[in-house]
């Protein structure tokens, strides 16, 4: 899949709390859950996001909780793809599962900048910085996590393999 | 090549001879849990599944974050886990009255055993690792998978030994451990990774230290946080898990990708800054810091000896006027052995509010929401930006013998500075 947008940049260790705080978390609708994505570290987050938009974090984006709800949150604000030093685990499975891309380049995450444009291929790991004119190349993907991320999710995979 | 504590639990469970750090493997469970947070949103991708739950007897449900129901919407929430349980006639499902905190429950009851594999939908999944089991935590979509397929697919981690020597001096506890180790490797130091115990120092450590320790694993990254089994463990699990369990020890020639060393005799109270866990100082260099609120309670610190450890600092003293200290006990036969061991008395005498067991205030859900500026001391796992309430409140961490003697004095201090 190849996508373009501008970057929302946050820092290091982006925990779920602040993704999506549990005060929130009374309700796993996507697009309420969306409505209050980043709030306690970003609260234009929330109200400027446009589909297409691209999220970039640093070290161990993800850490804490294993709510679902924040990647739901963030996909459903209509970033269609993460990109980060490296994620928390949980947070990654869950992305995975839920068929939100996420890219782990290393710290080449240093080298984007908050309204950067890039372009994205998922599939294959590559990313331009069109501001910049660095390119970059994600940690590949497992097969199997391939497999998944290309049927939309688990769920998916798993009813394709029934 | 031997296996680790780690990789000998998931080969067994994938059928396989070995396992090597790097490997997916797909695992057969043994138990799937879920709260009232994570289980609603998992039962509406479970149905899209179409099947059948994959043995009602290895599934536990818990309604513990948002209980008992502070709004009309978590009501809601627990209701669809109730009546999930109910069509689906679920063995284990707690409910208000006769329930506990997930990760104090589920050991409690024997549902969690030596050798067995756990997921949970919930991070603090890995505190099974304390009874020798391979526990960890993961999202809504696995686990609706896995009250389907009773399966899920795994990284083999690799695996960081820490090596615990000296023995654990009078005054310090499982949380001391921990939070040092944290601040040791910080927040993303086992990211992907197991840790597993090791060492003299852990003869010394209560199986209610060990549960504490191998809860916060996920504070430093792990993915799981994982105890030998001793005669302590031995005693805890006997008579407790009534299923077929195996006692897993590492291989002689076992490898770690590395090794952390702690020397136990060494340790003094500490206490973890805000906003990460991985912010541990000694509270002794502290200097004044005064707080609003504490809280003693929780997955990580609700068992009896947590509570023994703080009603034994409260006995005959006071509550600070200017504090709230908030007590929830983590099961109701955590509360009931409070009470017949006197300690539930002590700690209302001293003004301290006792609550039924509840997540409540930990994640800033209810029970202790703190307003803006205000300090908490808390027995509980995380202190993330906002984590117990307003954006602009402050979390600090600590065991329960901290927790007691800064509810005293009003600010964070030793339990030595009651004395």
């Amino acid at each position: 899949m190849q996508l373009e947008g501008k970057v929302w940049r946050y820092g290091d260790n982006i925990d779920t709390d602040v993704i999506i705080p549990a005060r929130y978390l009374n309700s796993f609708d996507p697009a309420e859950l969306a409505s209050h994505c980043m709030v306690d570290i970003d609260e234009s987050f929330a109200e400027n996001v446009k589909a297409g938009d691209l999220m970039v974090g640093g070290r161990n984006f993800g850490c804490g909780s294993s709510r679902e709800h924040a990647p739901i949150a963030i996909k459903a604000s209509g970033v269609p793809v993460i990109i980060a030093a490296n994620f928390a685990r949980i947070f990654y499975r869950n992305g995975i599962n839920i068929g939100l891309p996420l890219l782990e380049i290393g710290d080449d995450v240093e080298k984007i900048k908050a309204d950067d444009t890039l372009r994205v291929d998922t599939a294959a790991g590559r990313i331009e910085n069109l501001t910049t004119g660095d390119v970059f190349q994600a940690h590949p993907l497992p097969g199997f996590v391939q497999d998944i991320a290309r049927a939309g999710g688990l769920i998916n995979y798993i009813k394709e393999k029934k | 090549m031997g296996m680790n504590m780690t990789e000998k639990i998931l080969a067994r469970h994938a059928g396989l001879e070995t396992v090597v750090p790097g490997q997916l493997i797909n695992c057969q469970l043994d138990m799937v849990l879920a709260n009232d947070i994570t289980a609603p949103p998992a039962i509406k991708e479970f149905e899209k599944i179409g099947r059948p739950v994959f043995d009602r007897t290895k599934i536990a449900l818990v309604p513990d974050h948002f209980t008992p129901n502070k709004d009309i919407k978590t009501a809601g929430l627990t209701k669809a886990v109730r009546d999930f349980a109910q069509k689906h006639a679920i063995v284990n499902y707690f409910e208000v009255g006769r329930m506990g905190i997930e990760h104090v429950i589920l050991p409690e009851k024997g549902l969690v055993g030596p050798g067995m594999l756990t997921i949970g939908a919930d991070s603090h999944t890995c505190t099974y690792g304390a009874v020798g089991g391979f526990s960890t935590g993961v999202g809504t979509t696995d686990l609706a998978v896995a009250l389907a397929t009773g399966e899920a697919w795994f990284k083999v981690p690799e695996t960081i030994k820490v090596e615990l020597q000296g023995e654990k001096p009078e005054g310090i506890n499982g949380k001391d451990v921990i939070l040092t180790l944290i601040g040791m490797i910080g927040v993303d130091g086992a990211l992907y990774k197991a840790l597993e115990f090791a060492g003299e120092g852990l003869a010394s450590l209560s199986m209610t230290d060990r549960f504490t320790i191998a809860n916060m694993a996920i504070e430093a990254g792990g993915k799981n946080g994982i105890f030998p089994v001793d005669e302590k463990t031995r005693a805890y699990v006997e008579g407790r898990v009534q299923r077929e369990y195996e006692i897993i020890a590492p291989d002689e020639d076992a490898s770690y990708a590395q090794v952390v060393t702690i020397n136990l005799s060494e340790l003094r109270p500490v206490v973890a800054f805000p906003h990460l866990p991985g912010n541990t100082k000694r509270v002794e260099d502290i200097g004044e810091i005064e707080i609003d609120q504490v809280v003693i309670g929780s997955c990580t610190n609700g068992r009896l000896e947590d509570l023994e450890i703080a009603a034994k600092i409260l006995a005959g003293r006071s509550v600070h006027p200017r504090v709230r200290c908030i007590v929830v006990p983590g099961s109701q036969q955590v509360y009931l052995d409070a009470m017949k061991a006197g300690y539930i008395e002590v700690l209302v005498h001293a003004g301290a509010a006792v609550s039924t067991p509840t997540c409540g205030p930990c994640m800033g859900g209810h029970m202790g929401i703190l307003a803006a500026g205000e300090r908490c001391v808390s027995t509980t796992n995380r202190n993330f930006r906002g984590r117990m309430g307003h954006v602009d409140s402050e979390v600090y961490l600590a065991g329960p013998h901290v927790a007691a003697a800064s509810a005293v004095l009003g600010r964070i201090a030793t339990p030595e500075e009651v004395e």
